[in-house]
């Protein structure tokens, strides 16, 4: 291999604010000199929306025309048309990170139906023997601490056979009383998910507890839209038949990637939930759902 | 001829007048290296010693005190070294670091905690099963799941994990039907796949290997291995939990200096926190609970790169989790877990470790539960055993907690405990991880809690022997002692199991030793021996009843009292293998050669320890060990020092005979008897002032003949010639000479038998020095011995030489000739008006010819014999190769004749002349040694009568070198 272009940015966790400066280096190794028509750098970040099989029927028309909302996008050059002396040549750069009128930085998300990305590409172009090259990178932005104090709001729940919606015989439920609380549905998307279940009683063993993560991605526009529920995570809190009386912590914490502030925008919307699912020995499932809001502080 | 005429005639005493050395009159405060550093407090005598090396005995002791330890104060050299090269290690911050490192973790938990490296061995070897065991590895399970609901699946996300499976292609491994070993092997290989996989880079591999192990604790089939299962694999988080803490430490290098070791998160830089929180990250989103707790209590320290106070924050959060864990044996071993980590990693933090415990109280009742005891159902386990499972686990919580807490804190548990029902589960392992001093001092309450306390399967035995074991190392109040045994001995004498009841036993005896009579000691030996006798119970139980036995001995160490205890016999009865038998028999002698420490006739102690020594002795055999009979013998005669019937000789020497005759088979035991014996006979000649009477003469005889008839028995030629020769001299000093005669002739006759060759240590040697040196002491001793009338003058001497002249010498030694030389000496001492020693009451030959002429005449004719011999060896010795040996011989002749020989004489003094050039002729002749001998000569002219070494001196030229 001849030439070697790599794109690092400075800072180890790659994550970046609106309004800061992306900084780095564009790293290019090679043995012998380089020759190149320039060297550019490129900031773009952009929405996909995508919509899933089932909707893709219905909203065929509607789904061709989804392209990529454009959030940011420039260019730099940074070396003009020349040659690079041979061995490892580290070229910086800085980028500020803003947005012009009142756009939106939305934070990084990658989901299935949204996917909100921000990268750093390289172009070195050569002359006609040589391939350009290029590289790309990835980076993250995280949006700005939303103002304002975030308020918890905690949810106390109880979940007995009578409490439950979609059951087909309530008559062969085994019974079982289960309390709990949520510390708060208002999140801080740093701060794992809080709160504190009791089996007070169950007839049936305990099998299972576990914390269902659910994302909720909306994308449509005046046309209709298409609603998508997908797990992200799923975390067993209790395992076995567990003590009666006893309360069991509730306490997850948010993936990094697959998680961002709720996000209602004109076009698309990300929404998460979460689902106390108790599993019981003769199979029976108890679901129980709440919605909640993460934001970044 | 030359020679002997002309012996120079000596005057002993003079002589020794004047080459004893000059006495000088001791000062009494003087140093001497051999004296003893006694009270020196006298600091006007230490000045005077200026110079000597006792300046650290202003330490005041009367005994002999080591001088080593006490130039060191009792440091020893290497550490006093090592504080003070301290300063050094700080140029290698590696070492400096680890070192600090053990220190600052030793100062939160002292050498006084029990690790866990310590309980492993036991619990492994105690939980086994031998039921199959199998294991189930899914290293592809995610991939499974991914695929199933593979529609919500973003590609990126399926592509990122089938990348994972790549490196175990789906593999869903169940091993099944796994023997106990096979199981740890397999253990074992995942271990070290961890380490390969860590190694190679393959960090995501090693974090499902961990997790797959993890996962195996949830799992309960084969409840009894349970114990020894979480041992394993949390080994192998242990390992994981290091790995990645040192991988993380080891990217906080900066320019190759690594952190502190109370290092504060700020100069953590941000890769290494950005990979620690990765592995947080990873680490929560482990789907299920018991793997995602123990993979992160694993990597616990790691909170220290990220936050100060992230372990304390970590710990609670834990500990409230595992409250998710349904099964309670599950839940108890990840708490105990949980403590051994945070033991290790923050020992300050004890809330967590008392939250641990009290959790767990909450959750007791789990254990009598249905699913529970569905689950013991199907497995068939009886509850006593299920139990006992979880005793390892509270054990070591209990430890935790109570390591260096206050007594508050342990009542508090106590009573904690109490609350549940004084359960017997608990109770059992308050005793065994409190303090022994706290359960001794409140041993009645104890006793009286496991009286009441809810027995729930759980065996009342087992109580009983933990606190025993405690009381064994605390002592209870004195009041309460003899309650304590009455109360504890009623329930352990019903105990109807065999094994059960040894177990006890084995641990309640010590309690007994320690603090009662003989009489006690003896009762609760009567009941072991009364339970383990029916059904030959004993053979099952070696080991406890040979830990009975001590404890026994070592608190009952007086033996007329040890052996006035009836049952003990009868107790060593019971050990009915003979390698066990033989193995409590050394033990006994073992402290009777320690503690007993005056000699003894008692009978009882005689004749049990007879007893006990004929039976080690009776275990030799063909096969038996020379190290194992060297042992053997070497106890045997610490006991035959040890007995001593005063002035009853006979007694004593029918104690030897009979002792001969026990030890027949181990040669060291017969020759300290012939020591003995020799010794009893100058025992009795000391008594009786050298006359003997008639009785004590025949007494005498008859230890000779006691001797004579054992010597023949050994195998060891030496051994039989040095006794030979030794009981001669004894016989001698008792006046019998009839059979000082035939020890010697017995001697005489031995020594052609000599081998050229003797083993020493196992190794083979030649055996020409040692044969030199006996025949020089025996030579010595015939000085004395007087002629016997019916043989001829010089009988002995004569045969002797004989034998020498026929001995098989080696072919290229002088030693017979060295011997010849040594003859000279006798001879000439032979001539002397007055020998220069005498045996006490025996006539040696001086008084005996009284320097008659024919007597004279016919030393003089030996000795013609013996130089002519001297003089043909060293023309031999012409040759080339074999100057160098003329030379010394030469002078070690001359030498000779120089010291007793009359050189007025003048033929003698040619001979003289003539050997001086012969070892100079060739130059081998050491120079300097010619040169000291010459100016001896010189020295010795100018004595009286001396007056002829001038004139020999000037006769004799020093060769020049060249």
């Amino acid at each position: 291999m001849g030439t070697a272009l790599d794109v690092r940015v400075k800072r180890a966790g790659k994550v970046y604010r609106d309004g800061e400066v992306l900084s780095g280096v564009v790293v290019i190794t090679s043995k012998d000199t380089v020759q190149h028509q320039g060297i550019s750098l490129t900031m773009e970040g952009s929405v996909n929306l995508q919509l899933s099989a089932k909707n893709v029927g219905v909203f065929e028309a509607f789904c061709n025309t989804a392209k990529p909302i454009q959030i940011i996008n420039s260019t730099i050059e940074m070396v003009k048309p020349g040659k690079l002396p041979s061995g490892k040549t580290e070229i910086p750069f800085e980028f500020p990170l803003q947005m012009k009128g009142n756009k939106v930085l939305y934070e990084t998300y990658h989901g299935v139906f949204v996917n909100i990305q921000y990268t750093l590409r390289c172009d070195m172009r050569r002359s006609l023997l040589a391939k350009d090259l290029t590289k790309t990178c990835e980076f993250i932005v995280h949006s700005l601490s939303q103002k304002g104090k975030l308020l918890p709001s905690p949810v106390d729940f109880t979940i007995t056979p009578e409490t439950l919606q979609n059951v087909k015989e309530r008559a062969s439920l085994p019974k079982f009383l289960i309390r709990g609380h949520l510390n708060s549905t208002n999140c801080v998307i740093t701060q794992p998910l809080t709160g504190e279940l009791v089996v007070e009683s169950a007839e049936a063993a305990v099998r299972s507890i576990e914390l269902q993560l659910v994302r909720v991605e909306t994308c449509g526009c005046a046309e209709g839209y298409a609603r998508d529920a997908t797990e992200i995570q799923n975390i067993q809190i209790a395992d076995g038949d567990v003590c009666r009386g006893l309360p069991i912590p509730i306490h997850m914490v948010f993936p990094r990637l697959f998680t961002c502030p709720t996000l209602e925008t004109t076009n698309f919307k990300v929404e998460f939930e979460v689902n106390i699912v108790v599993l019981l020995h003769d199979d029976h499932l108890i679901t129980e759902n709440f919605p909640l809001k993460l934001c970044r502080m | 001829s030359v020679f002997l005429r002309h012996a120079r005639s000596r005057n002993y005493v003079s002589e020794s007048e004047v080459c004893k050395l000059e006495s000088v009159p001791l000062d009494f405060g003087d140093y001497h290296p051999l004296k003893p550093i006694t009270v020196t407090e006298s600091k006007t005598k230490k000045m005077n010693r200026k110079g000597s090396t006792s300046s650290t005995s202003s330490s005041s002791s009367s005994s002999v005190m080591d001088p080593l330890s006490s130039v060191f104060d009792g440091t020893d050299p290497l550490s006093l070294f090592a504080a003070a090269a301290d300063p050094v290690t700080t140029a290698h911050p590696m070492d400096g670091a680890r070192r600090k490192r053990e220190k600052d973790e030793s100062s939160a938990v002292g050498n006084d905690f029990e690790p866990w490296s310590s309980k492993r061995g036991e619990i492994l070897a105690r939980y086994t099963t031998t039921e199959k065991l199998s294991i189930n590895l899914y290293m592809g399970s995610e991939k499974g799941k991914a695929t199933t609901s593979g529609s919500a699946v973003s590609e990126k996300v399926r592509t990122r994990l089938e990348e994972l499976d790549d490196l175990e292609e789906g593999s869903q491994k169940e091993l099944l039907n796994l023997t106990q070993q096979d199981y740890m092997n397999r253990i074992e290989e995942l271990n070290q796949s961890l380490k390969d996989a860590w190694s190679s880079d393959q960090k995501v591999k090693a974090l499902k290997i961990v997790i797959q192990c993890s996962k195996l604790l949830s799992d309960t089939t084969v409840i009894q291995f349970y114990p020894s299962k979480f041992v394993l694999i949390t080994d192998i988080l242990d390992t994981f939990g290091k790995l990645v803490y040192e991988r993380i430490l080891s990217m906080c290098m900066d320019n190759r200096v690594s952190l502190p070791d109370n290092f504060s998160p700020e100069s953590v830089n941000d890769t290494a926190k950005e990979t620690c929180l990765n592995w947080f990250f990873k680490i929560a989103s482990i789907r299920e609970l018991i793997p995602r707790f123990y993979v992160e209590a694993a990597i616990l320290k790691c909170n220290k790169f990220l936050s100060k106070t992230g372990i304390s924050e970590c710990l609670p959060r834990l500990t409230s989790m595992i409250r998710g864990i349904g099964d309670p044996l599950v839940a108890i071993y990840a708490r105990a877990y949980l403590c051994r980590v945070g033991m290790e990693v923050a020992p300050q933090l004890k809330e967590s470790l008392n939250k641990n415990f009290f959790d767990f109280l909450l959750t007791f009742k789990q254990i009598h539960g249905d699913t529970v005891q569905n689950q013991l159902v199907v497995q068939c386990v009886e509850i006593p055993l299920y139990l006992t499972l979880y005793s390892p686990a509270i054990d070591w919580i209990l430890q935790c907690i109570a390591y260096r807490a206050p007594d508050v804190l342990l009542t508090e548990m106590m009573e904690r405990c109490k609350k549940l029902g004084n359960n017997a589960l608990l109770l059992n392992s308050v005793m065994s991880a409190f303090r022994a001093e706290f359960i001794a001092a409140r041993s009645m309450d104890f006793i009286g809690m496991i009286k009441e306390c809810d027995e729930s399967g759980f065996p009342k035995h087992l109580l009983f022997r933990s606190l025993g074991l405690n009381l064994a190392l605390a002592d209870p109040p004195e009041n309460d002692r003899l309650q304590i045994l009455n109360e504890a001995w009623k329930v352990i004498t019903k105990l109807k199991n065999p094994q059960d009841y040894i177990n006890c036993a084995e641990v309640w005896v010590e309690y007994t030793c320690r603090h009662f009579s003989k009489r006690e000691v003896n009762t609760v030996l009567a009941d072991v021996i009364k339970h383990m006798t029916p059904d030959r119970a004993f053979e099952d139980a070696y080991p406890q009843l040979q830990s009975i036995i001590q404890k026994v001995i070592t608190y009952i160490y007086d033996f007329a009292l040890l052996f006035s205890v009836e049952k003990f016999l009868p107790f060593l009865d019971m050990f009915q293998k003979e390698s066990v038998r033989v193995e409590v028999c050394k033990c006994i002698m073992e402290s009777f050669i320690k503690h007993q420490q005056e000699s003894t006739k008692d009978p009882v102690i005689l004749n049990a320890l007879l007893h006990i020594c004929k039976t080690t002795h009776d275990s030799v055999n063909a096969l038996t060990l020379e190290d194992e009979k060297r042992m053997l013998a070497a106890l045997i005669n610490g006991f035959i020092k040890m007995v001593s019937f005063g002035r009853d000789f006979e007694q004593q020497l029918s104690f030897y005979v009979e002792a001969r005759s026990m030890f027949c088979n181990l040669e060291p035991v017969l020759v300290q008897l012939i020591h003995s014996v020799n010794q009893l006979a100058m025992e009795t000649r000391r008594v009786m002032k050298g006359n003997h009477s008639r009785k004590t003469a025949a007494f005498v005889r008859a230890c000779v003949a006691f001797c004579f008839i054992t010597i023949p028995s050994l195998s060891s030629i030496f051994t039989r010639l040095n006794l030979y020769l030794h009981s001669g001299q004894v016989a001698l000093a008792n006046q019998c000479l009839s059979q000082a005669d035939a020890f010697f002739k017995a001697a005489v006759s031995l020594v052609p038998e000599v081998p050229k060759m003797i083993s020493v240590d196992g190794k083979m040697r030649p055996s020409d020095a040692f044969l030199l040196e006996f025949l020089c002491n025996f030579f010595s001793t015939l000085l004395v011995v007087p002629d016997h009338p019916e043989q001829g003058v010089l009988f002995l001497v004569r045969g002797l030489l004989n034998v020498i002249q026929d001995y098989t010498w080696e072919d290229n030694s002088d030693d017979k000739v060295r011997i010849y030389t040594n003859v000279l000496h006798l001879l000439s001492a032979m001539t002397q008006e007055a020998f220069i020693y005498h045996v006490d009451k025996v006539d040696s030959n001086d008084t005996l010819y009284g320097g008659d002429s024919k007597f004279l005449a016919e030393i003089n004719k030996l000795s013609e014999t013996v130089v002519s011999q001297i003089l043909d060896h060293l023309k031999t010795l012409g040759k080339e190769e074999t100057l160098k040996r003329q030379s010394q011989l030469a002078l070690y002749f001359f030498n000779t004749i120089l010291a007793h020989g009359d050189l007025r004489n003048n033929r003698l003094n040619q001979l003289s002349v003539n050997l001086w050039n012969l070892a100079q002729k060739h130059g081998f002749a050491d120079t300097k040694t010619m040169v000291k001998t010459l100016e001896y000569i010189k020295k010795r002219s100018k004595q009286s009568e001396m007056s002829h070494f001038t004139d020999l001196a000037l006769r004799l030229p020093l060769q020049s070198r060249t």
